[in-house]
């Protein structure tokens, strides 16, 4: 499972940076779209991916059972969801707004260089 | 209690700054009021930390390495304070120079979450959380770089986004590999389980992700394509507090991290940074050659003086990361003025275009002289806090026999000087040019600096001067603050207690 999982966090990446690499602003929007779905990925894939108990204390027990699952990646992937949300969001209004201006997704346009 | 105020400060300005929504006067007291609080609580928190050690404080009492805890070394304190200076000369030029639509639409609030952000930064002692207040004082950042919706500014606040959200991502993924290698995301506790590491050289992978993340924040060499045209677009006093603190944070990572983290596993790939360094101080000096324009001129110039904030980082010697740390401090009050000042400029003139700038010597030498001041320091010319800070960098290189750097910091600052006599020479002492057409008399009605820039100008420029003067002190705290980096174990004991001696 690692190794899928590693080569598709990879291949997302690639797309990514070549989204970002465009001229057009949507492609770079996407592109960083991507990224941050292929970064929740790799944090998930960090604290393994072989199938385990849900970390839970059973009661009476004062300590986890062996081979539970890791809480904490799960943690930072849902606070890096929610970031991932608002930036995005407040990309698509740069990106309206930048669009309203000149009537085009062309960063170069908007800096007054020739398209 | 004491470590956790630098951050409630401005959270709470930026509270009381929203409930105020639409009353202006009420916006602006509060501004200036909450830096001023800010500056406080940074101040005390030196004095208690200059005399006390290490303060830990541990949110919610989880103990460590389980919580996340917030520990105020003397670099996070001096920083913090710095943050503090920072913030009130640009709430106070804000209340001038950032026109009235601005201020109604959230500049205010924006400002307090920004210094909220770079402050958590500064003290937090966990990666990921140093993540969440990165991410905290850069959407602020971009609201307002953007805020206003200028063409120049759209462009310019486009690359910043991009770019910083690229940086975010790969910071997310060093955290995430370090997490998978040492199962925990305390600085702390990661400095210990590191140096155990039985492959070095993958914990040095990490380090060049987190290399390649700050080092876009940074604004080094080859990623710093970003930082002229977002620094060149916003108000003066928004330009001035992005110069004074948002590359700084980058730094102060990289800083807090390679120390603490890296360095004892080994991790520090020192050639490297040394390289980098020089590249990033050339091509930024060489930059601000080319351009026209005063604020491109100063943008470029941040780019150069990272160099040398890597350059001590690279050596990692005491005496070189104390240079760092009286650089970064330097640095940030100079740019941050000179930056006021091209605000005033701008307002006196309608421009910051060096050819149609001129005779400001004459009509305003209050000006002339808090930009000589500043751009002295700058160029490092003694007894100015630069002349200090590139000394003991420089100092720190020949003990280190790295003559190459020596040589190429010291070329750099004579290129340093020339840019700034260029502006001298072209904005104040040259005659002013005769209105021709779309000169000056196309641009936009000359107005007044009035006291609201040039007084915050002034203040910072003093501050220079007295931090110059009274510079044996100065050093010797840096050079405090560097004993602690260069040698981690008084960090890791003061948050994991006596057994978390190495």
């Amino acid at each position: 499972m690692g190794p899928w999982i590693a080569l598709v966090v990879g291949g997302l990446w690639a797309a990514g940076i070549f989204l970002l690499l465009r001229r057009s602003l949507v492609k770079a929007v996407l592109g960083l779209a991507l990224l941050g779905y292929a970064t929740n990925l790799l944090l998930v894939a960090a604290a393994g991916t072989a199938r385990r108990a849900a970390p839970i204390v059973p009661p009476g027990a004062g300590a986890l059972p062996p081979g539970a699952a890791d809480p904490v990646p799960q943690a930072l992937v849902l606070t890096a969801i929610v970031i991932g949300l608002g930036v995005q969001a407040f990309v698509l209004v740069l990106l309206k707004r930048a669009h309203a201006e000149t009537g085009s997704d062309d960063l170069d346009r908007l800096e007054g260089k020739d398209p | 209690m004491l470590p956790v105020l630098p951050v409630l400060v401005p959270l709470a300005a930026a509270v009381l700054s929203l409930a105020a929504w639409g009353r202006p006067r009420a916006q602006r007291a509060i501004g200036v009021a909450g830096t001023a609080g800010l500056l406080a609580a940074g101040l005390a928190l030196l004095a208690r930390v200059s005399a006390g050690g290490i303060q830990v404080v541990r949110l919610g009492g989880w103990p460590s390495p389980f919580g996340i805890a917030f520990v105020a070394d003397l670099l996070s304190a001096i920083l913090v304070t710095l943050a503090g200076v920072m913030g009130l000369a640009g709430a106070w030029a804000s209340v001038a120079a950032v026109d009235g639509p601005r201020q109604a639409n959230g500049h205010w609030p924006a400002l307090h979450v920004l210094l909220a952000g770079v402050a958590g930064a500064f003290l937090t002692g966990d990666l990921f959380n140093l993540y969440v207040w990165f991410e905290v004082f850069l959407m602020a950042s971009f609201v307002l770089l953007a805020l206003g919706g200028t063409r120049p500014q759209l462009a310019g606040a486009i690359r910043y986004v991009v770019m910083n959200l690229l940086s975010s991502t790969l910071f997310l993924v060093a955290a995430g590999l370090l997490y998978g290698m040492a199962g925990t995301l305390d600085l702390a506790e990661l400095s210990l389980r590191l140096r155990a590491h039985p492959s070095p050289a993958l914990v040095s992978a990490v380090g060049m992700v987190l290399l390649a993340a700050w080092g876009i924040k940074a604004a080094i060499f080859p990623v710093f394509a970003w930082l002229p045209p977002s620094y060149a677009a916003p108000p003066a006093p928004v330009a001035a507090l992005f110069s004074g603190l948002l590359t700084k944070v980058g730094f102060y990572a990289m800083l807090r991290v390679f120390t603490l983290v890296l360095a004892p596993a080994g991790a520090v790939p020192r050639g490297l940074i040394l390289a980098l360094a020089a590249l990033t101080m050339v091509t930024g000096v060489l930059g601000a050659v080319a351009q026209g324009e005063i604020r491109r001129i100063l943008a470029f110039h941040s780019v150069s003086q990272m160099g040398y904030l890597l350059l001590g980082l690279g050596l990692g010697t005491p005496l070189a990361l104390a240079g760092s740390i009286a650089f970064l401090v330097h640095h940030s009050l100079v740019k941050s003025n000179l930056f006021l000042v091209s605000g005033a400029v701008e307002r006196i003139a309608g421009t910051d275009r060096l050819d149609r700038l001129g005779g400001l010597w004459a009509s305003r030498a209050g000006l002339g002289v808090v930009f000589l001041v500043t751009a002295f320091s700058l160029a490092g010319i003694p007894p100015l806090t630069g002349f200090w800070a590139k000394l003991a960098l420089l100092r720190a290189g020949v003990e280190a026999g790295a003559w190459g750097m020596v040589a190429v910091a010291a070329g750099v600052g004579v290129l340093t000087l020339f840019s700034m006599t260029k502006i001298w020479s072209e904005a104040f002492w040259k005659a002013a040019p005769a209105a021709g057409p779309g000169g000056a008399a196309a641009a936009a009605a000359p107005g007044e600096a009035g006291p609201g820039l040039l007084l915050p100008a002034g203040a910072l420029a003093l501050l220079v001067v007295g931090l110059g003067l009274s510079a044996g002190p100065a050093l010797a705290l840096a050079e405090r603050a560097a004993a602690g980096l260069a040698d981690p174990s008084a960090y890791v004991r003061a948050v994991l207690g006596p057994g978390g001696a190495p």
